[in-house]
């Protein structure tokens, strides 16, 4: 049998069904590898004999002939989700010691399709950031380098850890969340599939608040197919979340029918920026002309308000979590700096508790919603998100989805473009237009940089259409034939 | 829109953040470079335009008024710092806030 932290979600499904290997052996070979890979920092928490205790329990269901969608599947869970009696930190210090009473309806919904938990992955703090920089629990290194330069490279953010462990084979598969790129832009710089979900397609009951209008979570593998089974269960409607949607989880695999004739993709003229690396343009062109050759149709498309995406975004989520952040409050969970009076406690935990980049965004949405700069700022934002919103109707009126890249760089060094946070907010370019409009996107590793990294291609779709998607990724993915390894895990 | 020290002052004071006075200079460098590049927006047209508050459109679900959760407290102030049981009670604790 080949590496077990090698095979794909899918493969490791149909050995567990037939019996050829034990939940216990692939949680095992997984612990093993994340015990070698503690330099990545890609986990806050492990927990291996919760692992090992699930994974018995699959065993004994298998051997009852459960075919669970993840029976025995070790999956990397991102510290953003609430799970019951486990640290949650949002790799946050506001929250140290949280171990929440209750679990997250997404991670419910995987355990009780038979998966198993490895641990809980680093992030950016409250899934704040591009670079995985943020974290309380410091930064996580991504498994791949540059070509002949070992400076060690970002994963890139939100979900960084979740990215590295999946990329650095720690974990078959994981959760991420996107606000503005988060699943997508890592998978980007890891050479992962990372998909965001329509909003309102997954519950986010249980997964620690960023911003409500835009925060989707989603599945982050080594294949299309791998991704297409992780959101299958991930998805579905939750009375808990009234913005999950009532609708039936289609079976996503059946989308991969490698048939995609006829199909018309838009690519956006509003998509080339400036100082976009050669490179990139270059495999853009590249993913028009495969999905040309497997008999689908680009149709010129025009997204007009693209440019301000960026600018609403850092308007809205802001505002949004300067809101969701009134909790820590230093009363009820998490930690306490104590004060003279309630309100130089209040003062105190928050000073302390917030990182920089969370404190910067907390005082801009603050100041967004304060009285006399409301319509200004907050109101003017969701007007241009309406617009931005109609741009994609519009588009989607000349073709069944979009072509785009992920991301207008591959993976940077750690500390890079840490003194400008508008440099770093850049990195969401292509994805942040897509969260605002509520759409789904896909990232599918697509090819190398001249240094030797991972580059990916980004698909937009309708909403609640994320079966073109897959089908779309699916030839992309074939085409492609992204066989590269990051030099961390060998050949 | 330029900032001053007062106003990142009042922000901080609402947000309930913190910042040492010493702090303040860097910090309205860095919020007036983020609310200069945020209004940009002002040059899109937006007269007419309603803004948008949901990207889903559905009527929020309703359901009967009727209890279907609770009975834990013990669980509720589990994570609490200091928290203090009393009898039946469980509960949170802050300084003193009256006399």
């Amino acid at each position: 049998m080949t590496n077990l932290t090698d095979l794909t979600l899918a493969d490791a499904r149909a050995s567990l069904r037939q019996k050829k290997l034990s939940a216990r052996e692939l949680a095992s070979a997984h612990l093993d590898a994340m015990a070698k890979a503690k330099s990545l920092n890609a986990f806050i928490s492990e927990t291996p004999e919760t692992a090992l205790a699930m994974a018995d329990a699959a065993d004994a269901r298998l051997k009852s002939g459960s075919t669970a969608a993840l029976e025995g599947i070790p999956l990397a869970i991102k510290d953003l989700f609430c799970t019951k009696d486990v640290l949650t930190t949002a790799a946050s210090h506001i929250l140290d010691g949280f171990k929440p009473p209750y679990e997250s309806t997404v991670t419910a919904n995987l355990w009780k399709a038979g998966a198993v938990m490895l641990g809980k992955t680093n992030l950016d703090e409250f899934a704040m950031g591009s670079s995985n920089v943020t974290s309380y629990y410091g930064p996580v290194r991504n498994p791949w380098q540059k070509r002949g330069d070992n400076r060690p490279l970002v994963p890139g953010g939100s979900s960084g850890g979740s990215a590295a462990a999946v990329a650095a084979r720690l974990a078959l598969g994981a959760t991420g969340t996107d606000t503005g790129g988060s699943i997508r832009q890592p998978a980007s710089f890891c050479g992962l599939v990372g998909l965001k979900p329509t909003y309102g397609r997954c519950s986010r009951w249980g997964i620690v608040a960023f911003a409500s209008s835009l925060d989707q979570a989603g599945p982050m593998t080594r294949t299309v197919r791998d991704a297409a089974i992780l959101l299958g269960a991930m998805a579905g409607h939750d009375p808990k979340d009234s913005t999950s949607v009532p609708r039936p989880v289609p079976d996503y695999e059946t989308s991969l029918t490698g048939n995609i004739k006829g199909l018309k993709f838009g690519i956006p003229k509003e998509y080339r920026v400036d100082g976009m690396p050669g490179e990139i343009e270059k495999l853009w062109q590249q993913g028009v002309a495969w999905l040309k050759a497997a008999g689908a149709e680009p149709v010129d498309i025009s997204l007009p308000h693209t440019k301000y995406a960026l600018p609403c975004y850092y308007i809205v989520a802001p505002a949004e979590a300067s809101s969701n952040l009134a909790r820590y409050d230093g009363v009820r969970f998490g930690l306490r700096v104590k004060g003279d009076s309630l309100d130089e406690l209040y003062e105190n935990t928050r000073a302390a508790g917030f990182g920089e980049e969370v404190r910067r965004r907390v005082l801009i949405g603050t100041y967004v919603l304060s009285a006399g700069y409301y319509d200004a700022y907050y109101l003017k934002a969701q007007r241009v998100r309406a617009l931005i919103a109609r741009d994609f109707t519009e588009a989607y009126e000349k073709c069944d989805v979009i072509l785009t890249p992920t991301a207008p760089s591959a993976a940077f060094a750690i500390g890079e473009k840490a003194d400008d946070p508008i440099a770093m907010y850049l990195n969401d370019v292509f994805t942040v237009p897509v969260n605002l409009a509520g759409l789904p996107g896909i990232s599918v590793p697509a090819g190398l940089s001249a240094d030797g990294l991972p580059l990916g291609l980004h698909l937009i779709g309708r909403a609640f259409d994320e079966e073109t998607l897959f089908r779309v990724a699916g030839v992309l993915e074939i085409a492609a034939n992204f066989t590269a390894r990051p030099p961390a895990v060998g050949a | 829109m330029s900032l001053d020290k007062a106003t990142v002052a009042r922000i901080a004071t609402l947000a309930r953040i913190k910042v040492p006075e010493a702090d303040l200079d860097k910090m309205v460098g860095e919020l007036q470079h983020i609310l200069a590049w945020v209004e940009q927006l002002n040059a899109v047209d937006t007269t007419g335009v309603e803004p948008m508050t949901s990207v889903v459109e559905v009527t929020l679900p309703t359901r009967e008024d009727i209890v279907t959760d609770g009975g834990y407290a013990d669980k509720i102030v589990a994570n609490a710092p200091e928290p203090v049981s009393m009898g039946e009670g469980a509960f949170f604790t802050v300084p003193k806030v009256v006399e």
